[in-house]
């Protein structure tokens, strides 16, 4: 619980990026928030460290995150279209999702 | 202003990771990311609880940073090289932090993090420990800082340059995107503000884009080079980025960065607001 707080209190106060395989922050209302999370793969398997982007409708950068070691990412973004794009040394591959208020849930394949 | 007196290269950097006199600092906004690993040799300084006093809603001062180098074992004289997550952003704003307290010789990692691991160049998990010095900082240079009513004086008479993302400066976002979206503050831009997010001004894998290209970029965008300009974001951090750009490689002459950025602005009481993708008018 105190970790839980600590997390949350952290997102107030600044750009720190949450841990990306930790539960959602109990702060969270999922009635409000539209959050866009899943994982990145290559060969059916997770990376961990690789770098997502997360890109608006125009294409613009919005947010960076970097893989959990279980290959997961996690953006808070508002309902419309967007573009997942990750980057690592295993290669590239981005997804375009079209994300409601609540849970959308993604996967971004590398590819060489 | 020369690129080569600010910033490093990363195989620069590898080939001068024991070269005495030379310091390398990690600033990350996931303040867990150097215990993981880092640079073999660098130092890590907290943007949170290093660089942020615990009960003002300030940075620490002049005192308070002397204190915090000599004890991470940094001289006066030594090149600090910072580097970090998240493509720089907070190693910029401990850029500018070093240079508002007069630091002679500090520098950026071109692409930070981010392209030293893509580039695939050692990380360790080995403890660092340098001897302490006694670091004395100078008098903060406020002509880098600016302060809300700076801002509100600068509408429509000076660069005033958003470096959020195209969502924060409509307003359609309060937060950076990996940020649950859950503050109370007002959201929109500063009337007047151009819109150029930090992230035009890197490339994909974290690096600075040329000097040609950041010259066009923000002369297409329509910054007065004949005026003074102050750049904000939410926290200052991206907006150091942009500072950084301005001021160290392209070498404009007044330029400041706004710290208190949208979280105060946003919360003053009856301050102007414009909302959308326009830049807005003065109101009379």
């Amino acid at each position: 619980m105190s970790a839980l707080t600590q997390q949350s209190a952290q997102n107030i106060a600044g750009c720190a990026a949450p841990d990306q395989s930790a539960p959602l922050p109990a702060s969270v209302d999922l009635n409000k928030e539209t959050v866009i999370s899943g994982v990145v793969d290559v060969d059916g398997q997770p990376v961990s460290g690789a770098y997502v982007r997360l890109l608006d409708a125009s294409g613009e950068f919005t947010a960076e995150v970097v893989t959990s070691p279980e290959g997961v990412f996690r953006f808070f973004a508002a309902p419309g279209t967007w573009t997942l794009r990750a980057l690592a040394r295993a290669g590239e591959g981005s997804t375009e999702v079209t994300a409601a208020v609540g849970q959308n849930t993604v996967s971004v394949t590398l590819s060489d | 202003m020369s690129r080569e007196n600010v910033l490093v290269s990363a195989q620069w950097a590898q080939e001068n990771l024991e070269t005495p006199g030379i310091v390398f600092v990690e600033v990350d906004e996931d303040t867990a990311a150097y215990d993981r690993n880092h640079i073999p040799g660098a130092v890590k300084l907290d943007w949170k609880t290093d660089l942020q006093d615990p009960v003002r809603r300030d940075f620490v001062n002049r005192d308070q940073f002397s204190a915090l180098l000599s004890e991470r074992g940094i001289g006066n004289n030594d090149i600090v090289i910072l580097y970090g997550g998240n493509n720089n952003w907070f190693a910029a704003y401990a850029y500018w932090y070093f240079k508002l307290y007069g630091h002679l010789d500090v520098r950026l990692l071109d692409g930070g993090r981010k392209k030293w691991e893509l580039d695939d160049r050692p990380l360790s998990t080995d403890a660092v420990t340098r001897n302490a010095t006694n670091y004395e900082a100078k008098s903060p240079d406020n002509s880098i800082r600016a302060f809300r009513d700076d801002v509100v004086s600068a509408i429509g008479a000076q660069n005033l340059v958003d470096v959020r993302s195209p969502d924060e400066y409509t307003g359609r976002l309060l937060a950076p995107a990996h940020l649950p979206q859950e503050q109370s503050q007002r959201a929109g831009h500063i009337p007047t503000a151009l819109s150029v997010p930090w992230s035009k001004a890197a490339n994909a894998d974290g690096t600075f884009k040329s000097d040609d290209e950041l010259r066009d970029l923000y002369a297409e965008a329509g910054l007065d080079g004949q005026k003074s300009t102050i750049a904000y974001c939410r926290i200052g951090e991206r907006s150091s980025h942009t500072w950084f750009v301005l001021r160290e490689l392209l070498g404009h002459a007044e330029v400041r960065n706004y710290d208190g950025s949208w979280t105060e602005y946003g919360s003053l009481v009856g301050v102007p607001i414009a909302l959308g993708e326009e830049p807005g008018k003065v109101e009379v």
